[in-house]
């Protein structure tokens, strides 16, 4: 009998597997994704966690005997009041349906979960941040230890046995160091000569031969402090990419809950996105009504103001953060504005001048996202809103910027997808 | 470790244990409380085989124990529970249902995996208390070993020294095919032949070529016997007349490809006329490792009959010798008796007959007929009821007989009475279902007989020949399924299957499903995107 340890063996052994059975799957997959997404609520948006695909993508066929028809017998157990000759009505056909049956397994549906990284993977698959490599900024304090050439003194860990070793035998060889074998052989004549009992000179040359020999095998070492060699590092700095969101958000009364809801979702979205692509993400929250304030996330989604609008009290208050705290030469700025599409009318001008000037030039992206009600979507049915007309005199040329309008939920992700879809994809797209 | 040493001393090994014993009875526990270490695994594991070999008469492969933890023994179910196993999406479908299952507490895991390999390789799972590793050791690593290595239908069927060597080849060769023909190219292959891996099995044993001193003594052996018979009065009896039974083009040319043929990926691999070699390749590892896992599909009532009446019979001699604690032994009843038990048909959790309860059952109870036969017993088992070698009955049970077998030979009104099997027909002609018999009198003959059946694996697998091809004319594919009782294929399934077939086949192919009257359907497919 033998035991064996398995359990510090590397484990993922069905990694590959699993991978495949994805890849295998993925339109399936992706769609289940997309749809699980919906229904998701906004904190667990980027989890992993249950999908469900129709097991029919990825059914594996086989020649089996069906399940209905012809003539069946059954051996059954407990048998309590049958006694034979006795007829029964045959019973429905129970879970023959596939419906999801009492532990959730249903026939039709394949269930399994996915980690928090493949769920992302493909969730937003195919999408790119537009412009990421434009003003990728060096951060400052990443070190990384890189490989650099080999170096005669360090810790043991350190240890190169191969360079090691290969220093000892060139060395070994270039002071001709006897070979084991060689002395052994010598021996072997020594041993041969004294059997043939033969005193003469051959047996004394071979004598002084192997004890030259022994001589030469203590001078010499095997290894030699000569010969060590220990791996060396150097801390290379690595360039981090760091980016900051900005959400900006009209809160004035006529932004309603679904509203608000809407650029919640969306701006977590973002967030998610951002934080696949950049290593730091930081996210700044601005709301405004005729005056604007740098809030946190709670008081941003959930806290009512009354008053009136002035969108480019936000851009002011957006273009001095940024001087004080994100230099636009350290820094991705991205920002997504939500609104109504309400201003103050005589304020267009000046919010347009704003953006134009200030605020398009030092961002990676700029998205105006307009948010309504399921049905009466603002510009499609009716006029397009006062600030809407007014950005629409931006868009084009090579402003990074984009608008959408979104009445309902289920809109989010494929607006999202629309404004951050592969760039060469979309280019009339505006 | 110290083991090789131990090893080479022959009978040595056993007398620390015996002699520890020996000294200090009777109050030797094996361990206390739930923990366990190696050393104790090691003794556990002693006195297992002690009363495994010695009292049970068991012959066992050397046993490799290795322990896993339960993300590994998740990981053992998307490769079928072998040690290695090549890559294919399916695995990682199982795996993923597994694992979800698994994580919302629906469906536990195995306490123990065993390999039909010599040695025989057992993992069992860290988590598992003391208790549980003993009556884990037992039921694997001496009762199905010893299972593996003496039943018939393993030893015709599977070399139990290459298996593991022969799925390392089967990865390797199947991991450089993916590095030549890409993935894609090799997965549908792959796809193809798991489709049809069912119908991919030699059932019967090939004829073997005699040697040439068997060939001459067999002709002497003729020849005896027909001058023992010289009558030369049949001479004169008028002859039937030379009928020249002349062969048909059509007999001809399917004796010339071994037709009619039930082992559909073989025929493929010799006679497909348009895929390449690496192709044919991997269909015979699929089908190779399909015919390796045959007999367990044909034992799987016995072999855990087998083991649980092992682990059964080991766990109450153990204590009985006072080897384990009275709270270990009722830690032991309460898994064994959720293990063994039969839900009733009309229970909720019914979900058809547990193997492991009908297993048990049967071997308990031939325990008991050998010991303590009753008159019925006796009318009914007359070569060796009472014959008071109960393991020895039982050894040959488990080495000369399969499920089917085991319970047309053995199954005795006794055990029917007590699990209340009856036997009912379900046809569709008729507006319900009749019982056909009960456990009484009638009926103990009939149900046994139904129920040999439900576990004949020949019954249940559709009986499916290629019958004809015409390789110098249209090259169509000609297969039958032989309908039994005027059950079908589940037709979806047999046209996307066969949608395989056509595809490794290159050429159309055809699909009768018939009987000696009626022909219930005809599926048919031409290959899409053939393998060339």
């Amino acid at each position: 009998m033998n035991i064996i340890d398995r359990r510090r063996d590397p484990g993922g052994k069905s990694l590959a597997n699993r991978q495949r059975f994805i890849r295998r799957a993925r339109a399936l997959v992706k769609r289940a994704v997309r749809d699980a997404s919906a229904k998701r609520s906004l904190k667990d948006a980027g989890k992993g966690g249950d999908i469900i695909v129709p097991s029919d993508g990825v059914h594996e066929p086989v020649l089996r005997r069906s399940g209905r028809g012809g003539k069946r017998e059954y051996v059954l157990p407990g048998n309590k009041k049958y006694i034979d000759g006795d007829r029964i009505p045959r019973p429905e056909e129970e879970g023959g349906g596939g419906g999801p049956s009492a532990d959730g397994e249903g026939e039709d549906d394949f269930r399994f979960a996915l980690s928090d990284e493949e769920f992302l993977d493909l969730f937003l698959e195919d999408l790119e941040l537009p412009d990421l490599a434009k003003r990728e900024v060096l951060g400052i304090d990443e070190l990384e230890p890189r490989r650099a050439g080999y170096k005669s003194s360090g810790p043991p860990a350190a240890l190169s046995v191969s360079r090691t070793i290969r220093n000892s035998l060139s060395r070994r060889i270039a002071l001709k160091r006897p070979k084991p074998e060689e002395i052994a052989a010598v021996e072997e004549k020594i041993a041969a000569l004294e059997a043939a009992g033969d005193e003469g000179d051959e047996l004394a040359a071979a004598r002084a031969e192997l004890e030259r020999m022994q001589r030469r095998l203590r001078l010499v070492p095997f290894i030699d402090p000569l010969d060590v060699r220990f791996r060396r590092f150097e801390q290379v700095p690595r360039p981090t990419a760091r980016a900051v969101m900005f959400c900006l958000m009209d809160v004035s009364g006529s932004m309603d809950e679904h509203m608000k809801d809407l650029a919640k979702r969306f701006y977590s979205l973002l967030y998610l996105f951002l934080g696949r692509r950049y290593k730091r993400v930081d996210v700044v929250f601005i709301r405004h009504t005729h005056e604007a304030k740098e809030v946190d996330e709670d008081t941003f989604f959930h806290s009512r103001e009354s008053g009136g609008t002035v969108v480019s009290t936000a851009l002011e208050e957006m273009a001095r953060i940024v001087h004080d705290r994100y230099p636009a030469n350290q820094w991705n700025i991205y920002a997504a504005q939500a609104s109504d599409g309400d201003n103050l009318p005589m304020d267009n001008s000046n919010t347009v001048a704003l953006l134009r000037e200030v605020i398009l030039p030092m961002c990676q992206y700029y998205a105006y996202l307009e948010v309504g009600h399921d049905g009466d979507e603002p510009g499609h049915s009716g006029e397009p809103t006062s600030l809407w007309r007014a950005y629409e005199m931006l868009i084009g040329g090579d402003a990074p910027m984009a608008m959408r309008k979104v009445g309902h939920r289920r809109d989010i992700y494929p607006v999202f997808r629309e404004l951050f879809q592969r760039r060469d994809a979309v280019a009339e797209a505006g | 470790m110290s083991e090789p040493t131990r090893t080479a001393a022959p009978r040595k090994p056993r007398p620390s244990t015996a002699k520890a014993k020996v000294a200090q009875p009777p109050s030797t526990l094996l361990y206390e409380g739930a923990d366990w270490d190696f050393d104790m695994l090691g003794r556990i594991f002693d006195s297992v085989r002690d009363i495994g070999e010695r009292e049970l008469g068991l012959d066992t492969y050397r046993t490799q124990i290795e322990v896993i933890t339960s993300e590994q023994m998740l990981d053992a179910y998307s490769s079928v529970g072998m040690p290695l196993f090549y890559k294919h999406w399916s695995f990682g479908k199982d795996f993923a249902r597994n694992e979800s299952l698994y994580r919302k507490g629906w469906q536990g895991l195995a306490y123990e995996i065993v390999i039909n390999s010599d040695p025989c390789i057992c993992y069992i799972m860290e988590e598992n208390s003391a208790t549980m590793q003993t009556l884990v050791l037992s039921h694997a690593a001496m009762g199905h070993n010893h299972f593996f290595k003496n039943n018939y239908v393993f030893k015709q069927w599977t070399d139990a020294t290459g298996i593991n060597d022969y799925l390392a080849f089967a990865k390797n060769y199947l991991a450089k095919c993916e590095e030549r023909y890409g993935i894609e190219a090799v997965e549908r292959v792959i796809d193809a032949a798991h489709a049809l891996q069912s119908h991919g099995i030699h059932r019967y044993p090939g004829k073997r070529t005699m040697d040439l001193r068997t060939e001459e003594r067999r002709e002497q052996e003729r020849r005896a016997h027909g001058e023992a018979l010289f009558n030369d009065l049949w001479r004169t009896v008028p002859g039937k007349g030379r009928k020249a039974a002349r062969k048909t083009e059509v007999d001809r040319r399917r004796a010339l490809l071994g037709l009619p043929e039930e082992n559909i990926l073989y025929f493929l691999e010799k006679m497909a006329p348009r895929m390449a070699s690496w192709q044919r390749e991997v269909i015979r590892i699929v089908r190779l490792i399909a015919q390796y896992f045959y007999p367990q599909r044909q034992t799987k009532m016995m072999n855990e009959g087998c083991a649980c009446f092992v682990h059964h019979r080991t766990m109450s001699r153990l204590h009985e010798t006072g080897q384990i604690s009275d709270g270990s032994f009722l830690e032991f009843l309460h898994s064994h008796t959720s293990v063994v038990m039969q839900p009733d048909f009309d229970d909720r959790r019914y979900s058809g007959i547990n193997p492991y309860a009908l297993g048990f059952g049967m071997m308990q109870d031939i325990e008991r007929i050998a010991l303590t036969p009753t008159d019925e017993d006796r009318a009914w088992f007359p070569d060796w009821a009472g014959n008071g070698d109960a393991y020895s009955t039982l050894r040959e049970v488990w080495a000369n007989y399969r499920d089917e077998s085991v319970i047309s030979q053995f199954l005795s009104p006794n055990l029917i009475r007590k699990m209340g099997l009856f036997h009912i027909v379900d046809d569709k002609e008729e507006d319900e279902m009749v019982v056909a018999a009960i456990h009484n009198e009638r009926g103990y003959r009939d149900v046994r007989r139904a129920l040999a059946r439900q576990y004949d694996v020949a019954r249940r697998d559709a009986d499916i020949q290629i019958v004809d091809v015409d390789l110098a004319g249209d090259r169509r594919l000609e297969l039958r399924h032989h309908v039994l009782d005027g059950v079908t294929l589940e037709e979806k399934d047999a046209d996307r299957v066969l949608q395989h077939l056509a595809d490794l086949w290159g050429y159309q192919v055809r699909l009768v499903e018939s009987d000696d009257q009626t022909v219930y359907a005809e599926h048919k497919a031409d290959p899409m995107k053939p393998f060339v």
